[in-house]
């Protein structure tokens, strides 16, 4: 198991410098120049050829990557154009927002979803088990506007509960944080808990069918036995990657929800940066998207690794 | 031919519905696109079935232009992610070699980043105009469709038909025109439907962001973003662009179930 994990390991390592290539070839290969970006159209050949040199943007790509690449190891994120301030300072204290927002979701989504899944499975058929798949068929297909719409007209408008405005500061409180970002958490909520738990019910659904599930049924066990020791660890591979993959969902879904909620985050950040044509800041913000969404997949990957008793117990 | 169940009419109306906006949006919208007949958000009347939107304009009008922009660039960018990922798909699975571990390895190196950062970076560079905005989507899509292809291309290529059709001396042009795509053509018209939601998704979320459709066209996702204002009023406003945008997936979302629920029941469902 040990060699098995650790290869998963250095596969995400190497897929986060297949990102960083990646992003670096997209902001800096395309066309459009990145001088005449900033200085606008009207610039003279004189100023665009004194900002490129100013920017290193004469040297080759290569060199350019390497240094780039450097920097970011070492922390270092670049300058922002616009700004003129470092943007590690302005991307972090956003990144914790989002990751706020995204872990308020996942602590109280994962837990409902996947219980749902495993409730279903085990009343197939049922009034229940129909009821909660046709509300999950529902919130799949609807997009997260029309949630967030909905959540901040019924809970913020008609029936003044939350505000409709995650407004966050820093120094707030923990429970003023929770109740003000209550209604984006809400609509995440709705979008990944019907995923999940239509993943976790189709797993378990097929392994409830297996003969070793019927062998201990038949040996006289109650269901709750059955299902958590004998059906769920077999289940455990594909949830975890649906679980995983949505909880990256969170994390960069979440740009809509925080543009929607005008929730100081990452993603919104992020947006800012791309519309004001800002290539260091948007560079970055690519970047820390892309690591977190690699090291999730790894996560549940290696989780996936550790659940299964076969490949915890190897012959 | 089997029965179509109520839930797969229900969706091909949808679908309709919405054709018939695309085709004849502006003709049938009793005002301009960008007339303005009064205050902003003003209530529904006998004229303005939805009211007026944050400029005075006629809602109903804005949704009927609007579906042009909408489903007509989806529509655009799943036609295009089509017609570059079937191809490509199809010849790694035929070929194999280094032209299947070539392109399957690219695929897999761009899906290792979540495809809305990856078209924020290539937005970032590149700006927002219609063109950029198509064939982004498109390639960034085409990576889902090649998979599919490919897979599909495999399973089909090992058959004794497929191997007969080889021996015989024929082509790959022959084989993908004459044996593949005849018979991996069901599975494909439901990835069709699929692919289409999520660029449709896609584009009205960008749009949403003010990264998409640029003014002065209307769009759906632009609509919900400059009516959100009228959400705080508890106006419905912002809610007619949302719900249109969401009528059409779930249409599209209940036929593709249809197609794909004849293919998936001999594994486990209904025994």
């Amino acid at each position: 198991m040990i060699p098995l994990i650790l290869k998963r390991i250095g596969l995400g390592l190497f897929t986060l410098w297949l990102v960083s290539v990646l992003v670096f070839a997209g902001t800096q290969l395309l066309p459009g120049d990145v001088a005449s970006a900033i200085l606008g159209q009207s610039a003279t050949p004189e100023a665009l050829a004194a900002l490129r040199h100013s920017l290193g943007l004469e040297q080759p790509a290569l060199v350019r990557y390497g240094q780039w690449l450097w920097g970011f190891v070492q922390g270092d994120l670049g300058q922002s154009l616009a700004s003129q301030q470092p943007v590690a300072d302005l991307l972090w204290p956003r990144f914790w927002n989002t990751m706020f927002l995204a872990a308020y979701a996942a602590v109280i989504g994962v837990p409902l979803a996947v219980g749902l899944g495993i409730l279903t499975a085990v009343r197939r058929g049922g009034v229940f088990d129909r009821a909660v798949n046709i509300l999950a068929l529902g919130t799949v297909s609807l997009p997260e506007y029309f949630l967030g719409l909905v959540l901040i007209l019924v809970l913020a408008v008609q029936n003044p509960v939350f505000p409709s405005l995650a407004d966050v500061y820093p120094g707030m409180g923990f429970a003023e944080r929770l109740d003000a970002t209550t209604l984006p958490m809400l609509t995440l909520l709705l979008v990944t808990v019907a995923q999940i738990m239509r993943m976790t019910r189709t797993a378990v659904l097929a392994v409830m069918d297996s003969a070793y599930v019927e062998t201990a049924y038949l040996k006289g066990l109650l269901t709750g036995r059955v299902v958590l020791r004998h059906a769920l660890p077999n289940a455990a591979a594909p949830v975890c990657n649906v679980v995983a993959f949505n909880i990256a969902y969170l994390i960069t879904g979440v740009v809509l929800v925080e543009a929607m909620f005008n929730y100081n985050g990452l993603g919104r950040f992020m947006v800012d940066a791309v519309a004001k044509r800002d290539l260091p800041m948007v560079q970055a913000c690519a970047m820390v998207f892309g690591a977190a969404y690699v090291i999730l997949n790894m996560i549940a990957d290696i989780a996936a690794i550790a659940l299964n008793p076969r490949l915890r117990h190897p012959r | 031919m089997r029965r179509i169940p109520p839930t797969a009419w229900i969706g091909l109306a949808i679908i309709a519905l919405n054709l018939a906006a695309l085709l004849f949006g502006p003709l049938l919208a009793p005002y301009g696109e960008e007339d303005i007949l009064g205050g902003p958000f003003d209530p529904a009347t006998a004229l303005n079935w939805f009211g007026l939107d944050q400029n005075g304009r006629d809602m109903l009008s804005r949704l009927l232009y609007g579906a042009q922009m909408s489903i007509g660039v989806s529509l655009a960018a799943s036609l295009l992610s089509f017609s570059v990922g079937l191809p490509l798909g199809f010849l790694a699975a035929l070929r194999g070699g280094w032209v299947d571990t070539v392109l399957s390895r690219l695929v897999d190196t761009i899906m290792c980043v979540p495809v809305l950062i990856s078209a924020l970076v290539v937005l970032q560079a590149l700006g927002s105009s219609l063109p950029v905005l198509i064939v982004t989507i498109a390639l960034l899509d085409s990576t889902r469709v090649f998979r599919l292809a490919r897979i599909l291309g495999q399973g089909i290529n090992v058959m004794e038909y497929a191997e007969a059709a080889r021996l015989r001396g024929e082509g790959a042009w022959w084989l993908i025109r004459k044996e593949i795509l005849p018979n991996a053509a069901a599975p494909l018209i439901a990835e069709f439907g699929m692919r289409f939601c999520f660029t449709f998704l896609f584009v009205a979320g960008l749009s949403f962001l003010g990264l998409g459709i640029q003014p002065p066209y209307a769009d759906w996702g632009g609509m919900v973003k400059d009516n959100q204002q009228g959400i705080l009023y508890g106006l419905y406003a912002p809610l007619y662009p949302a719900a249109a945008i969401a009528l059409l997936t779930i249409g599209v979302n209940l036929v593709v179930d249809w197609l794909l629920a004849g293919r998936t029941r001999p594994q486990g469902e209904g025994r």
